[in-house]
């Protein structure tokens, strides 16, 4: 077994619409995969299908190596935070983890532990309607590592989180991808899944536009040199040099952006030279996940 | 199926949930059972149904379960109220999706809840019972009601028939109310409908058409705590509730396995 997940062709149709279209995309065993694409692409529907919550119009798929039209068989080894924390409100945050702890058949004692890793120790005694979001978020995530399991699946585990916390569920989530959890991600936040995925799927309107490693998808767009001219009046000219060479320049922010492959940084360079032109800087800028994101699904 | 049930029994005895039940239960059995040790020979009805209730009746062993037997609807009223919301606030709160991932089966799970929720009843049930006897011996001299009777063995017999009559009503109530709970989904909509099906529309049904009676559930719940009654007899009560309930709960699990969990 090489992936942790794996689906082919997976569909699921609500009448006329489709929520998921012939879905194909693996996810690496002990790997963390992000999963992005705009509301409404299909991300929480194909999480759960993956979880067994509801079933596949057509396609198949499998979890830790075990078809999903059998969740049973690979659900005891998965955590799972989907659509946001949901718990009972009249219950504390710590009787909430053993309710799902009896559920499982985990010991009762992990309980206290998972409280501390997620740094809710002092507040697991009260009642989960007095957390604040950003509390109900950390208890979910606890919840799924009730089963210290071999996937992690998160949908949005930062919302609501302060900076700090993010900080924290990225580096609780890096630790259990070094010890060999597999993890599936889906977040808005694509900076912090540009930080720490490996590999990522990216959903649009149900489709999968790109589904691979992380560093593949950033390499295959096109960069942009960034160049500042030493007296702003020259920064027409530097766009002539520019569109005269087949690249596509704008001016923004003082600066001349282009569209060109790192390599041609030093001969734009000459080029402005020759024309009389001193640059400030030059800059060589890789697109981010976001705007990779943003140019990919049109958003 | 037993860690459903374990992990379902941690919700129930919630200290909000379990006191409340508790209370009310003890309250409604205790006013019931003193207004018909009160006003034993006052010649108004202080019965069921405005059944006048001596104190010769209550020196049998009749006495000793009259209290516990009186309020059977109420208390299944209660049980429908909890095993529906029990339910329903699965899907409203959204916690049905952590349980399907922590139980897949979801007959095994449905079984964990309906068998925690029993033990739930037969807790209401002893409550019941513990607190209408305890009344029932306080009261007994003041309506000049010889309790011999009571602690023989077939008074104990008696006892141990009525409280599974009651038992059997109780979860018979509290099985429409999970019913009701996977049907609608929603605590209110289906407490609502349970409550105001049961408790206003079959009395105004009973009471209008008179043949009705031998048809209407909740009438047919209650008439089994009751031992029967002179229209409906105990075995025919039985047997329409036995057919009411397997039908609703095939229907319901069968919509429960099969419906996709989307919320």
């Amino acid at each position: 077994m090489t992936t942790a997940i794996s689906v082919s062709d997976l569909t699921k149709t609500y009448g006329e619409r489709n929520a998921l279209a012939h879905a194909s995309f693996d996810v690496p065993l002990g790997t963390i995969c992000g999963f992005v694409g705009p509301n409404g692409s299909g991300k929480t529907t194909t999480i759960r299908m993956l979880l067994g919550l509801i079933k596949p119009s057509g396609g198949t798929g499998t979890v830790l190596g075990h078809s999903i039209s059998q969740p049973e068989k690979y659900l005891p080894s998965v955590g799972a935070m989907i659509e946001g924390p949901a718990f009972y409100p009249a219950l504390s945050g710590a009787e909430n983890l053993r309710v799902l702890a009896a559920m499982g058949g985990y010991p009762l004692n992990r309980v206290e532990h998972l409280l501390d890793v997620v740094g809710l120790e002092d507040r697991g005694a009260s009642k989960y309607k007095t957390y604040s979001l950003g509390m109900k978020q950390r208890l979910g995530i606890a919840a799924a590592l009730l089963p210290q399991p071999k996937l992690l699946i998160l949908d949005e585990p930062t919302n609501g989180l302060d900076p700090s916390g993010i900080q924290e569920i990225r580096n609780l989530v890096k630790d259990l991808a070094s010890d060999g959890t597999s993890v599936f991600i889906s977040s808005h936040l694509l900076s912090e899944l540009e930080m720490i995925s490996e590999s990522l799927v990216m959903l649009r309107e149900g489709k999968v536009l790109f589904a691979g490693r992380t560093q593949d998808l950033l390499q295959s767009q096109v960069s942009s040199l960034v160049a500042v001219p030493e007296f702003s009046v020259d920064l027409n000219k530097l766009v002539e040099i520019a569109t005269s060479h087949g690249h596509s320049a704008a001016v923004s922010n003082g600066a001349v952006q282009i569209s060109a492959e790192s390599t041609w940084g030093a001969t734009f360079n000459r080029l402005a030279f020759n024309a009389g032109v001193t640059l400030s800087s030059l800059a060589i800028t890789q697109p981010t996940l976001e705007e990779t994101f943003f140019e990919m699904t049109g958003e | 199926m037993l860690h459903v049930m374990r992990a379902e029994l941690r919700k129930l005895r919630r200290p909000t949930l379990l006191l409340s039940t508790i209370l009310v239960v003890a309250l409604l059995t205790g006013l019931f059972t003193a207004i018909v040790f009160f006003n034993v020979n006052s010649g108004h009805g202080n019965g069921r149904r405005g059944d006048i209730v001596t104190a010769a009746t209550l020196s049998t062993t009749q006495g000793l379960v009259y209290g516990f037997k009186i309020v059977s609807f109420f208390l299944g009223i209660t049980a429908l109220c909890v095993f529906a919301s029990q339910t329903a606030q699965e899907y409203s709160l959204g916690t049905l999706r952590n349980l399907l991932v922590r139980q897949p089966s979801r007959l095994k799970l449905l079984a964990g809840k309906y068998f925690a929720m029993i033990v739930f009843a037969i807790f209401l049930v002893l409550v019941d019972a513990l607190v209408a006897i305890g009344v029932s011996l306080i009261l007994s001299g003041h309506a000049k009601v010889t309790t011999t009777a009571w602690f023989t063995s077939s008074g104990l017999a008696m006892l141990s028939k009525t409280f599974i009559n009651v038992l059997v009503t109780v979860l018979a109530f509290g099985t429409l109310g999970m019913i009701l709970g996977l049907l609608f989904r929603s605590p209110i909509s289906s407490i609502a409908t349970g409550v105001i099906w049961c408790l206003i529309l079959e009395t105004i049904l009973g009471q209008v058409v008179q043949s009705s009676q031998k048809w209407l559930p909740g009438q047919n719940f209650d008439n089994i705590a009751q031992g029967g009654s002179d229209t409906v007899s105990f075995k025919w009560s039985l047997m329409i509730t036995a057919g009411y309930l397997i039908v609703g709960a095939v229907i319901s699990a069968f919509m429960f396995e099969r419906r996709d969990v989307a919320n």
